[in-house]
């Protein structure tokens, strides 16, 4: 550490030079070893044959095969379909949600708060357990056993290419946004009452209050949620992995399935490198694009 | 004055509208809770073939069988929590000590290249975890050699970008005063770190601790890359495991479903407060 530090002394810069240094060191190398290199190293092998021992230059060939690959594009709509399916209700569920929990007492709204919460502090695995029971295709399986109420045959809800992406999108719905929510309430709570005082003297409705104030007030959280949630959404791997592994017939696999497969499945690092690299820019593309459409007013 | 009207002088009616108002949160309440709700009542149920079985929602009775059941399927059973706890907590640990002093450094001392490296962390965090994956693998399999060990399993997890930036947004709020004070006293950096930062961030240190065991316990995409035998394995991947091997076990499935998960809610329960708490620190201003 002082070996990075001393040549900032004999400089003199102003302030803590070497305490600085000495300070984010171990952090840094860390960063650099496990984070840069790797995102470097990324784009070196995707314009790779890789292979252990001498990979071999082959230009954009993994971009430009990815983009013949029927598969990848299957991949990718799945993907905007999932995430447009699934995004937009969970800010709405989170929303209303947080909205009925606000006037209640500070006690009830903690209770609540911590029971939404809790199912987010149980692992992706335990749960996806758990829901493969409730997606059981036997006649025994919960949601079949609803369906036997009705009257309704029992369906294959993970096995069939029709229901399967509904059911992983299902899942979605019912499972926790209790991150969301507390997030949510946080924001509605830090709105200033005298807003509220000047409709009321207008004579505005809750609607109105809603509408008007709630609303636009509420703009940079929805941004932030949307935008981490369409981040997060487009590299969902775990549930599609663990659920489906991307059945019957590819209905459910996401992007980040594919690269995982091409990766770790086919080992064609290469080729999984440049999808992660493609995965990337879509990521970003479509998080300026929120940002630009939707952040005018926001400041961050 | 609020978004709710008062109803001054109508008591009823608020009472009337907080009861349909908990009503619907209760319901919207137990449809979140079912699963982890079946998940730990169908666990107490016997170690018998899924075929056999009835499902019910109400415990008929309470047998531990099943648990018996899980840790005696495999003798790793209890090494893969026993991995688990080593991995997270050195994670955690780690993730307090340099996360927070690189959140120091970042928030309070200058020096040269300081907003360009924290631009390039920002950067970093935004990049989607796809993309750094291969390399890494290839990096701890091929080129450092060490998979199927306890440093490939905690090394690319000892401090995360996203611990730094909270703990410097944390600290960017502590008065300068209180250092420049300090530094006039005679502290060195380190001193001033160690009696005045560390004792000022213990809520966003807490905070922090959590979040990180709780990310680390759960984690099931890295230790399933880099692990290659039952010993090494941590209880996410073990768990997986045991499903495929075992789809006609439902009720030990559950169990062992139950035992992953239940460390967390034990440690949620305790320390609800900082689990809520968190979920806001860097996502709501103020």
């Amino acid at each position: 550490m002082t070996q990075i530090a001393k040549p900032i002394k004999r400089r003199r810069i102003k302030g803590d030079g070497g305490a600085g240094y000495a300070f984010i060191a171990v952090a840094l190398v860390i960063f650099a070893l496990f984070t840069a290199y790797p995102v470097l190293s990324a784009f070196i092998i995707s314009f790779q044959k890789y292979m252990p021992l001498g990979s071999k230059f082959i230009g954009f060939d993994n971009y430009i095969n990815s983009f013949k690959d029927p598969l990848f594009w299957k991949a990718i709509r799945n993907t905007i379909v999932y995430t447009v399916l699934t995004v937009p209700v969970a800010l709405f569920i989170s929303l209303a949600v947080a909205l009925l929990i606000l006037p209640l007492k500070k006690k009830l709204q903690t209770t609540f708060k911590a029971i939404y919460y809790l199912p987010a502090v149980a692992s992706g695995v335990a749960l996806s357990v758990v829901w493969l029971w409730i997606f059981d295709p036997m006649p025994s399986g919960i949601f079949n056993q609803l369906l036997g109420f009705f009257g309704i045959d029992n369906v294959n809800w993970l096995g069939a290419t029709s229901t399967s992406m509904f059911s992983l999108v299902l899942m979605s719905w019912l499972s926790s946004h209790g991150t969301s929510i507390i997030i949510y309430l946080a924001a509605l709570l830090g709105i200033d009452d005298s807003y509220y005082e000047a409709a009321e003297l207008d004579g505005a409705s809750f609607l109105k209050k809603l509408w008007y104030i709630v609303i636009p007030c509420l703009k940079p959280t929805t941004l932030f949620l949307l935008v981490t949630g369409v981040i997060g959404s487009f590299q969902v791997f775990q549930n599609a992995y663990l659920m489906t592994g991307g059945g019957p017939d590819n209905a459910t696999t996401m992007v980040g399935l594919l690269i995982f497969n091409n990766a770790f499945k086919y080992f064609e690092f290469g080729k999984a490198a440049a999808q992660s690299l493609i995965l990337a820019f879509i990521i970003g593309g479509i998080s300026l694009i929120q940002f630009k459409f939707l952040g005018k007013d926001v400041e961050y | 004055m609020a978004l709710y009207s008062e109803h001054t002088g109508k008591k009823p009616l608020k009472y009337a509208r907080n009861t349909v108002i908990i009503i619907v949160l209760l319901l919207f309440a137990i449809a979140t809770i079912f699963p982890i709700y079946f998940m730990i009542i169908s666990s107490f149920g016997d170690p018998v073939e899924a075929g056999a079985m009835n499902y019910t929602l109400f415990p008929t009775k309470i047998s531990l069988e099943s648990y018996k059941f899980f840790f005696d399927y495999s003798e790793y059973s209890l090494r893969w929590l026993l991995n688990s706890l080593i991995v997270a907590s050195i994670v955690t640990v780690s993730n307090v000590v340099f996360a927070s002093m690189a959140g120091y450094a970042f928030s309070k001392l200058r020096f040269k290249g300081r907003s360009v490296l924290f631009a390039i962390l920002l950067v970093a965090m935004m990049i989607p975890y796809q993309v750094t994956q291969v390399p890494l693998y290839i990096l701890i399999v091929n080129i450092f050699e060490i998979q199927n060990t306890y440093p490939a399993l905690i090394l690319p997890g000892i401090v995360t970008v996203y611990n730094i930036f909270l703990s410097k947004q944390f600290m960017s709020s502590i008065p300068g005063e209180i250092l420049e004070c300090a530094k006039i006293e005679g502290c060195n950096q380190f001193q001033i770190y160690l009696s005045i930062i560390l004792p000022l961030s213990k809520t966003v240190l807490a905070v922090m601790a959590i979040l990180t065991f709780m990310d680390s316990w759960n984690t099931f995409f890295w230790p399933l890359l880099v692990t290659n035998t039952m010993d090494m394995q941590t209880i996410q991947v073990g768990l997986k495991n045991f499903r495929f091997a075992n789809t006609t076990y439902f009720a030990p499935m559950m169990a062992g479903a139950t035992i992953s998960a239940l460390p967390m809610f034990i440690l949620f329960f305790s320390l609800q407060k900082y689990f809520l708490r968190g979920v806001t620190v860097g996502a709501v201003k103020g």
